[in-house]
């Protein structure tokens, strides 16, 4: 497994072979409050680097979910879909939100450490 | 303008509020805890909401004012008793509504409670409509504190003896470290529970011994979510100028003697709805799936048709599941019709419902 990664739009992802699994970040789940509900893409369906591919929401609203690399999705986490609070619970572990058979993964090389998106997180957010 | 601050800001920031700007005040969305889990505290416990940004405006007259207000609001006051309180409306010549209201009669006048983000232009139409005769007082010396949930009458009269014996919807004067506050047994959260008129500086001492009795302080975001699971309407959302008490299903709230006595703003409009119908209506909504249909969220009929909008919409921490309240068109508000709501592009399945969508544990009379 690889080191995870993370994106501007607070994503985290780590790569298994050429498979990839996305969540979002600690970070987001505190700003954005009690997740209840969340929608995840389609297995089989191929989503784009920076593209939507999913929705969270909150009981205030609605922020969509975008994946930080282009791929296949193999796989999705019903689990969250049944109960959007184990978003909250853990948001870097078991709620993982959906796998990517990657294309590229070059594209892996534009995202963010750990420690440089500490540092993102917290500047965007004060 | 620089947004205002209400008494118990510094209390709100100890608590770790977040803040929104609301109505012009930095009001707290949300403590700690979250907004799921004080929605929860408020139905299991007592919440306590800082609604200091609401008007509380004091008119003062004898039974020339009773007969003045009632060419305004459709009730009827002459029969109103001292300490009741009714909820109405401020209305145009159309039956649109300015803003909802409680309305209280209290020794030597009313007392009206007004929404924040309307309370200077109510105080400014109702100046006009009564001339000017009368003392009026848009109060900005006292706040407003809300205790709601099923702890709130014994937390309460720990602190205030004798809060228990109101009746729902009635209030009284009472002392708090010898100064005069005024209780009224009511509340939007459709929770048994008490709000409370306090002059500021004694605002935060109030809301400090009510913590210290186990009651927990609740964001506007749980205030939200509350409401629309009691089925309640918020102005800006549910209820508008462009929209008649009749419309939103609010006509239990106008005295069937105005009615028939028809001397009131907008009365006109009422008395041809009630016997002519609406063409949209208010109406409960229930998503079929757990997809949440916000504020302006489009609604289909089963041919695809559409047949109007959501007004509120959230998930409801109690009911656990999506919930909404909107307007549609009369010929389809029939409970259990099914609907379509266009969420994302994507029409999810939901039914027309009765409210409210969790049931009221409001107290009838007075508990011994």
């Amino acid at each position: 497994m690889s080191e995870v990664k993370y994106s501007k739009e607070h994503e985290w992802i780590t790569l298994d072979g050429d498979v990839a699994t996305i969540g979002i970040t600690k970070h987001a789940t505190e700003m954005l409050g009690d997740i209840v509900f969340a929608e995840l893409p389609e297995k089989g369906s191929n989503v784009e680097k920076d593209g939507t591919a999913g929705v969270v929401e909150s009981t205030k609203a609605a922020s969509d979910v975008y994946t930080p690399v282009s791929g296949e999705v193999v796989d999705t986490n019903q689990t969250i879909v049944d109960d959007p609070s184990k978003i909250n619970e853990d948001p870097e572990g078991s709620a993982w939100f959906f796998k990517l058979k990657m294309k590229d993964q070059s594209e892996m090389d534009s995202l963010m450490n750990k420690e440089e998106y500490d540092k993102f997180a917290k500047e965007s957010s004060s | 303008m620089e947004t205002k601050k209400t008494s118990l800001y510094q209390l709100h920031q100890k608590n770790r509020a977040k803040f929104v700007e609301f109505a012009g005040y930095q009001m707290p969305i949300q403590y700690s805890d979250g907004i799921v889990e004080e929605h929860k505290f408020t139905r299991s416990h007592a919440g306590i909401f800082d609604v200091s940004h609401m008007g509380q405006l004091f008119i003062y007259g004898g039974d020339d004012l009773v007969e003045d207000l009632e060419k305004i609001f459709p009730l009827d006051l002459k029969n109103l008793e001292i300490n009741h309180s009714k909820y109405s409306f401020l209305m145009n010549d159309e039956a649109g509504i300015y803003d909802d209201l409680i309305i209280t009669k209290i020794e030597k006048g009313f007392l009206i409670i007004l929404n924040a983000a309307c309370k200077d232009n109510d105080f400014r139409i109702i100046s006009e409509l009564l001339n000017d005769k009368y003392q009026m007082d848009l109060d900005k010396k006292r706040s407003l504190i809300a205790l709601q949930g099923p702890k709130s009458s014994e937390i309460l009269n720990y602190i205030i003896e004798g809060v228990v014996d109101l009746n729902f919807m009635s209030g009284g004067m009472f002392k708090f470290q010898e100064q005069k506050i005024y209780v009224t047994r009511s509340g939007y959260t459709g929770e048994d529970g008490f709000e409370v008129s306090i002059v500021n500086e004694l605002a935060e001492n109030f809301t400090k011994e009510l913590i210290n009795k186990g009651a927990k302080l609740i964001g506007l975001g749980a205030r939200d979510t509350l409401r629309l699971e009691a089925g309640l309407c918020l102005y800006g959302h549910e209820l508008d100028k462009d929209k008649t008490p009749v419309e939103a299903n609010l006509k239990w709230a106008i005295s069937k003697e105005r009615i028939s006595q028809g001397n009131f703003i907008g009365s006109q409009i009422i008395t041809k709805q009630l016997s002519d119908g609406v063409d949209k209506i208010r109406v409960g909504i229930k998503p079929e799936g757990r997809v949440i249909a916000r504020e302006k969220t489009k609604i289909f009929n089963q041919s695809d048709a559409y047949i109007g909008e959501i007004t509120s919409g959230t998930f409801g921490p109690s009911v656990n599941g999506p919930v909404a309240m909107g307007y549609v068109e009369n010929e389809f508000s029939k409970k259990n019709t099914k609907v379509f709501l266009e969420v994302r592009g994507k029409k999810y399945p939901a039914n027309i419902c009765g409210l409210p969508f969790y049931k009221k544990s409001y107290v009838k009379g007075a508990n011994k």
